[in-house]
């Protein structure tokens, strides 16, 4: 269990129940498909039963002509692709012309009824000429004269090369005392959401409309969707409802939604449209499968000498999130160790299937699989302790990484430390009985990237606090709870510093036309970001509430101080941090000599006190209306070179793992007994919440590991379903054990980081390490499954021989 | 269409439905009773459960005429006014609930084990749960949740 320190805080730390919960046991939560709008038109997608091929025609005329049929989209009523990130957008709304793979939609119908509208789906007459797909990277890479993008001018299906070079790899090789390589390969998993996709459209009669999403980024489905339909954004409202979980399969825009859109400002009516569950699968977004040949050097002295990879990502159709996961296949293996001398090569194909995109761990996951399992194999090579090892290797605090990552806080060595003992790790390791082990690895991640994708100078984040005559605190951001419970932690924020309990602080959030902006929930950056523009805009309001109370007791106000970058933070190249005008400073201290609690605004020194609803009407004597905001945004950080923004966080969050399995050698399946997991999150704001995380990315972790899977048969999805791709039940979850670990985050809200993300990577090389230790089997392609466990036990000829 | 009556939660409905309607269909488009979720549509992941004559049924892949005549509970039958359900209760202090989407579908089942079985096992547990697809939490703290429901509704009783 999640424990926070105590430093005196009343509702920051605490276990606190996610606003909505109470909603959401009840039935009552609205998601986005439980919105009843005024008689609403449904539509249904026609989708490409091939994964390459050329329109040559396309008959939508009976369609159109069938009663109750009120419209048909074809691609050429798109005249704009898109994409979540400017550099890449290549995506159509509808095919145009060529499909470039199944499951692509290819003609759309709005009617009356969804019945009629599979009817009308029916009537739709397309001639396809099949054309040579490209399934798989290799191939890709190959010169052709028919590459899926021709717009590019490549001449093949490279989509994005990445090659980065730190240090003298060959100097590192050579001061290894041990050099290991080792293929790995990865299937595409899938996020595997509750909610399938789903849009609403509501319509004024002025031109507006109103797009209730299912969608993890409000603000750039705003932007696309503008540019789609080619009309201005003050048009647009989108506002995210209830969402049934997303992990980055939600986080781009989607074709659906700019069809609904189209649709709804065409036709003068409201309308709906919702994915089957086979719909999910045709779209996918989900982690890249991925080919990954990687080397390591290591030496007893002085830990990781090198560290060198060539990788293979099969990005399927189109660019999504794309030109990130290139970069983070390499980038993100910058911690949690120092690596002196560091290579990567990273290709991103594309290939006639289902785009892929960012999933929970977006990038970092299959390298970081890789890297695990080699450092543990040198550590055997070389008979070192694993766990040991690393523990001395992690990286201490206020590092600057080999590609100029400011490393801030690093709290994992006493949770690893913990966790070893409380697994006894040292009685364990290397003494099991066969078919019994232990195996640990470590990970690191972004909390939150420090640059946009749409490069301008506004905040990342913004947060509008208003109090009411009432004393009512309403908070407003951007920002989409996606189900991790970001609602909460922005209100905790609000709480803490306004010294109000929580059912004082309401929450609007997600809506583009009465919230600040916010760019989303992906890259683990909400509680970083928004979480500091929540604390910010909160200090302000504290201010102001702080003068009416001085005003009222007649007292000096307290004197601030002047938000300035310490020297002494860290810096690089003669650089320090730059905080733009108006920002108070990382984590700025907020104490007044005022205590505000249980309705009242007391002066310390004085101890003379006003009602915090005396202070509220004071200030509304002077202003009228109660408001302030705050911002968020990173301050400069990173190196020089070319693709030096790539993976640059204002800090970092460190996980370990222990993780206890039993390998059955006759049958080759795997039981994972026992996760430990120490993860360094800073302050954990809401124990509650961290848990769930904790534990939820032990779920996925498990999935990718043992069993999931997408299937393609020449671009042919072969498992679009809950049936055919399995996910990890309530008996394959294992015990969990969640050992206190944190930090003090300089310039976190409260000392907090992420926790959503980076907890998922380590745990599946520590399962591949634990099967090591269990039957001394070192299995390179997940997922681990049992036919795969037998056929490398079957080659190592170990079987029986550790027992 | 024929016109169909359902008794949902203790109240009477009669609508005009095609045969070949759904349950779900039935208690969220005609009735409005959206609590209940629909997640693939063919009875994989289970976020359609609604009791039917005190049983877990999967109302995404049973007709709506097969529920006639039969008692139904859907999860916002479950509490009672604002009291919430013990099962309702522990979920939302054990932090069981984050997007929510599969809550109704646990608690549907919850309910129908803790009923039936006072002190389920941990294995009885995790077979209840399993009946439902969850993709946020791992499952542990609905298990924790359904225990401490049963130990409240053990202490209950004795009262």
């Amino acid at each position: 269990m999640t424990e926070a320190p105590d430093k005196g805080y009343k509702i920051i730390g605490k276990p606190v129940p996610l606003i909505g919960s109470r909603a959401k046991v009840m039935g009552q939560a609205l998601y986005t498909d439980d919105i009843r709008l005024h008689n609403p038109l449904t539509i249904k997608i026609l989708r490409s039963p091939h994964a390459s091929a050329n329109i040559l025609s396309l008959d939508t005329s009976d369609a159109l002509a069938l009663n109750g049929v009120k419209g048909v989209l074809t691609g050429a009523d798109f005249k704009n692709t898109f994409g979540v990130l400017t550099i890449s957008k290549d995506e159509p709304a509808i095919a145009r012309d060529v499909v470039r793979y199944e499951g692509e939609p290819v003609a759309a119908v709005a009617a009356e009824t969804a019945e009629i509208a599979l009817r009308a789906l029916e009537l739709i007459k397309v001639t396809y000429e099949l054309t040579e797909g490209v399934f798989d990277s290799k191939t890709a890479l190959k010169p052709t004269d028919r590459p899926l993008h021709p717009e590019l001018g490549k001449g093949n299906n490279l989509h994005k090369n990445v090659v980065q070079e730190f240090g003298d790899m060959d100097q590192g090789f050579k001061d290894a005392d041990v050099v290991v390589k080792k293929r790995f390969r990865f299937a595409s998993i899938n996020h595997a959401f509750t909610e399938p996709h789903a849009t609403q459209v509501e319509i004024d009669n002025q031109g507006n409309i109103t797009v209730y999403s299912a969608t993890q980024v409000p603000h750039y489905l705003h932007m696309a969707m503008a540019e789609v339909l080619e009309i201005p954004e003050h048009n647009i409202r989108i506002v995210k409802p209830h969402l049934g979980g997303g992990f980055g399969g939600k986080s781009d825009p989607f074709p659906h939604e700019m069809i609904a859109a189209k649709f709804a400002l065409d036709l003068g009516r409201n309308v709906k449209v919702k994915f089957s569950r086979e719909e999910v699968f045709f779209s996918h977004h989900g982690r890249h499968q991925t080919d990954l040949t990687m080397k390591l050097g290591f030496s007893k002295d002085k830990g990781i000498t090198a560290l060198g990879l060539d990788t293979l990502i099969d990005g399927g159709a189109y660019g999504s999130f794309g030109i990130v996961t290139t970069y983070y296949n390499g980038v993100l293996l910058q911690g949690p160790y120092k690596v002196p001398n560091f290579r990567f090569h990273v290709d991103r194909l594309y290939t006639n299937k289902p785009m892929c995109g960012a999933m929970r761990g977006h990038g970092g996951v299959n390298p970081r699989f890789a890297s695990e399992v080699l450092l543990d194999m040198a550590c055997a090579e070389v008979g070192m302790d694993p766990a040991e090892t690393r523990l001395n290797m992690i990286h201490k605090e206020n590092t600057l990484t080999t590609n100029e990552y400011r490393v801030t806080s690093v709290g994992l060595r006493n949770g690893l430390t913990e966790a070893m003992k409380r697994t006894k790790w040292k009685e364990k390791h290397g003494k099991l009985p066969f078919g019994k082990g232990i195996g640990v690895a470590c990970g690191f991640f972004i909390s939150g990237s420090a640059l946009p994708i749409h490069w301008n100078k506004l905040p990342a984040s913004t947060v509008r606090i208003t109090i009411d005559y009432d004393g009512g605190v309403t908070l407003f951001s951007g920002a989409a709870d996606i189900g991790q419970g970001s609602d909460t932690m922005l209100a905790q924020m609000a709480a803490e510093v306004l010294g109000q309990p929580m059912e004082n602080i309401k929450v609007i959030s997600a809506d583009t036309r009465t919230t600040p902006v916010d760019l989303g929930s992906y890259s683990s950056r909400v509680t970083f970001m928004a979480g500091n523009a929540s604390r910010n805009a909160a200090i302000r309001m504290r201010r102001i509430l702080v003068e009416a109370a001085c005003e009222l007791l007649e007292m000096q106000p307290p004197k601030y101080e002047k938000p300035e970058a310490p020297d002494d933070f860290f810096r690089q190249g003669g650089r320090k941090p730059d905080f733009e005008k108006g920002f108070l400073g990382p984590n700025p201290d907020y104490s007044d000599g005022f205590i505000i609690e249980d309705g009242l605004i007391r002066s310390e020194k004085h101890n003379a006190s006003v009602t915090y609803l005396e202070a509220v009407e004071k200030a509304l004597e002077f202003e009228g209306i109660l408001q302030t905001s705050g911002t968020y945004k990173a301050p400069k950080l990173g190196g020089s070179f070319k693709g030096a923004g790539a993976g640059l966080s204002p800090s970092y969050s460190f996980t370990a793992f222990i993780v206890e399995v039993t390998v059955d050698p006759d049958t080759g399946f795997i039981k994972v007994d026992k996760a430990t997991c120490a993860h360094d999150c800073g302050m954990p704001l809401n124990p509650l919440s961290v848990n769930g995380q904790i534990e939820g990315c032990i779920h996925m972790g498990l999935g990718q590991a043992l069993m999931e899977e997408m299937v393609y048969e020449n671009g042919a999805t072969q498992n679009p379903s809950f049936l055919e791709y399995k996910i990890p039940s309530a008996f394959e979850q294992p015990e969990v054990d969640i050992v206190p670990c944190y930090s003090d985050d300089s310039e976190g809200p409260f000392g907090a980081k992420e926790a959503g993300e980076g907890i998922l990577a380590p745990i599946i090389p520590a399962i591949a390490n634990a099967v090591y230790d269990a039957v001394g089997i070192r299995l390179t392609q997940l997922p681990m499954r049992p036919d795969r466990v037998l056929s490398a036990l079957a080659k190592e000829n170990k079987k029986g021989a550790k027992s | 269409m024929n016109l169909l009556t359902l008794t949902i939660n203790g109240v009477s409905h009669t609508k005009a439905v095609a045969p070949s309607m759904t349950l779900l269909d039935y208690l969220r488009d005609e009735v409005g009773l959206t609590g209940t979720k629909n997640g693939c549509d063919s009875g994989e992941c289970g976020c359609c459960s609604v009791m039917v004559d005190g049983k877990p049924m999967l109302s995404c892949i049973m007709l709506a005429m097969e529920a006639e005549g039969r008692e139904i509970t859907t999860i916002e039958g479950i509490a009672k006014g604002n009291d919430l359900h013990p099962v309702q209760e522990a979920m939302v202090e054990k932090g069981a609930i984050q997007c929510g989407y599969c809550t109704p579908a646990m608690v549907i089942n919850g309910v129908h084990l803790l009923d039936n079985n006072p002190e389920p096992s941990d294995e009885q547990v995790k077979e209840c749960i399993s009946a439902t697809v969850c993709r946020c939490t791992g499952y542990n703290s609905i298990e924790k949740a359904m225990h401490s429901a049963a130990e409240k509704m053990r202490q209950t009783r004795h009262d």
